[in-house]
């Protein structure tokens, strides 16, 4: 404090001075130490994002445009018509509709599903608990395809092909779901179901009002994977949808790329339309999703 | 990650068992637990563990494209073992996994960078290098065809500046299955960045002050202190990265479309699979090839996980 006392003036102008040689000394990396660390992340970042930034460019261009040799890089004017095209193509809102309801029915599922079942496995006690864990585990290991002939053939059978429950049916039962919840009802600590149990609150009431809504961040991520694994998967929902109007997102995609395969600003704007919802939740909270995908260490 | 606490705590399987608790606590708790377990149980069953089975059993039968088999003893293996076209599709995912592993090196270094105390804009960056990893892969797969086109894509035109002379990425057998690892990596890259972050907040920052008082530089703490510390983190990510990888199909799917001429020379198991399965209606042979990826899958997983002690340190 006291060099900024009245008498100090003149020498703290001479230490300014000092202080702004010995800057200059230190040379301009020196003082920009991360220069080098932004320049490499703006450029990774710049890859990352180009075909984004290019599906939006091409999305807002005239066919010609895009296909000219080379390519124009900006659009003469913005041709938003192209996003209303896609409605044209095909049932768009319908499809968006079907993956919005298969995505809603499979979170629901899951969390309600996986969160009883992982309850039962670690917190109570019943014959063969250790055997009958180990075999939902074990399917965690068998890649789907080797489901994949027998579900479609129940779903055929049940009549459920076309449907937003044929495409959600196997996708609410999950191994993962199941070990996720059991490992985050094994956390809490014992002493909050002795109270309960002291207070007589039946296993039911242990489970919903007391124990389940400790497991927030599990019961997230549980919600943030799953959202992702319905929304964007294609083989399932592939095989068991034919009709465009029953189609969710992904299938009416890929099906559009063989149909309508060269109108590519159609297309991008399709494929921006189809992505965005998860996108957009993703950049809005994406701090609870990157936690929520690194807790769980899987997809 | 998982495996491991698995493995850690085998006592976790009783779960935590209070002193005072009976020692025939096995029917304490009557028919609850099976009316918590009935829903997934039955569904597991029909969805899951019925199916695996039926898949076995129909792989010893010729099933035509009505449904209704007959027992053909093993000619469906016999069929895959003679046939090159899945020994290819095998080939060609391998091929794949590597490109795409290529992608957690590249991770390791730009998680460290982002992870650099004091760095500005760290949010913006990381939103940049993960929003790949949730973007729709058929979504994603459209948009890369556009720019890998032969004729007028970016790439090309790009290529062309420096005076190259870019191929038709998608249709020529080689380059096709090049553009596709490019794309997969690129698409991974965010896993990848999620799970070597988390690791990265763990390394406790007293190694490198240590390190530091030792004369270590920013380059000698990231291969001394870093890269050692981070190893279980890179372990599971090549795991699951190549777990992940094996299952290739929507960007496959999506970026060539099944009337590719090069498609054959780049099909991988899981398209042969559906292929066999849903276009040419061989259900029987599909569930061979099905169960083959199984056999490969756990193969594969099983060699990592018995090479890791020879590289990933467990403090």
């Amino acid at each position: 404090m006291s060099e900024h006392t009245a008498p100090s003036v003149l020498r703290h102008t001479a230490r300014s001075a000092r202080n702004r040689r010995r800057r200059q000394e230190l040379g301009f990396f020196q003082r920009h130490p991360h220069i080098f660390v932004h320049a490499a992340l703006i450029t990774g970042g710049f890859v990352m994002a180009f075909p984004f930034l290019w599906q939006l460019i091409v999305s807002l261009s005239t066919q010609a445009e895009v296909t000219n040799v080379p390519p124009s890089l900006w659009p003469e004017v913005l041709r938003w018509e192209n996003y209303a095209l896609v409605f044209d193509r095909v049932p768009f809102l319908r499809q968006f509709g079907v993956s919005a309801v298969v995505t809603i029915i499979t979170v629901v599922g899951q969390i309600v599903f996986c969160s009883m079942a992982g309850f039962a496995f670690a917190r109570m006690h019943f014959w063969g608990r250790g055997i009958i864990f180990a075999g939902i585990l074990s399917i965690l290991m068998v890649p789907t395809q080797a489901f994949l002939i027998p579900q479609f053939e129940i779903v055929q059978s049940l009549g459920l092909m076309n449907t937003v429950w044929g495409i959600a049916a196997p996708g609410v039962f999950s191994a993962f779901g199941t070990f996720l919840m059991r490992q985050a009802f094994l956390a809490l600590p014992g002493e909050i179901e002795e109270a309960a149990r002291l207070d007589g609150a039946s296993p039911w009431q242990m489970f919903w009002r007391v124990m389940l809504p400790l497991t927030k961040p599990s019961l997230s991520a549980l919600t943030i994977i799953t959202v992702l694994f319905a929304w964007n998967s294609l083989l399932w929902p592939l095989v068991v949808t034919t009709e465009a109007s029953r189609m969710p997102l992904a299938v009416s995609l890929a099906t559009m790329q063989g149909q309508h395969g060269t109108e590519y600003p159609m297309l991008m704007a399709a494929a921006l339309m189809a992505m965005a919802p998860v996108l957009v939740v993703f950049i809005v909270l994406q701090r609870r999703v990157v936690e929520g995908l690194a807790h769980s260490g899987l997809k | 990650m998982t495996a491991q606490t698995e493995s850690a705590s085998p006592a976790g399987v009783a779960g935590p068992a209070p002193a005072d608790r009976p020692r025939r606590a096995s029917a304490r708790d009557g028919f609850w637990p099976w009316l918590f377990l009935a829903p997934l149980l039955i569904g597991m069953g029909a969805f899951y563990l019925w199916p695996v089975v039926q898949t076995f059993i129909n792989t010893f039968m010729s099933i035509g494209p009505f449904g209704g088999g007959e027992f053909a003893g093993l000619a469906n293996y016999r069929k895959l073992l003679s046939e090159p076209e899945f020994l290819r599709s095998v080939l060609n995912t391998i091929i794949y996994t590597a490109i795409v592993l290529l992608g957690v090196p590249i991770a390791i270094v730009i998680s460290s960078l982002l992870n650099r105390p004091g760095l500005r804009f760290a949010t913006l960056y990381r939103m940049l290098f993960f929003m790949p990893y949730v973007a729709m892969p058929t979504a994603i797969a459209l948009v890369w065809r556009t720019i890998y086109n032969g004729d007028f894509g970016i790439l090309n035109t790009f290529l062309a500046v420096f005076g190259l002379d870019g191929p038709h990425w998608i249709s020529s057998p080689g380059y096709s299955l090049a553009a596709l690892g490019a794309m997969g990596l690129w698409s991974a890259l965010g896993f990848s960045l999620i799970i070597l972050t988390a690791g990265l907040q763990n390394i406790p920052a007293d190694l490198y002050e240590a390190a530091q008082l030792d004369g270590a530089g920013p380059w000698k703490q990231f291969i001394s202190v870093t890269v050692p510390m981070l190893t279980p983190s890179i372990f599971l990510v090549v795991v699951v990265t190549s777990i992940n990888a094996f299952q290739l199909f929507d960007l496959l799917f999506a970026l060539m479309g099944t009337s590719n001429p090069a498609m054959k020379e780049t099909q991988s198991m899981v398209f042969m699979f559906y292929e066999q399965g849903f276009i040419i209606n061989d259900k029987g042979y599909a569930s061979v090839i099905a169960i083959a990826i199984m056999v490969i899958v756990a193969l594969f997983t099983l060699i990592q996980f018995r090479v890791q002690n020879k590289w990933v340190n467990y403090v």
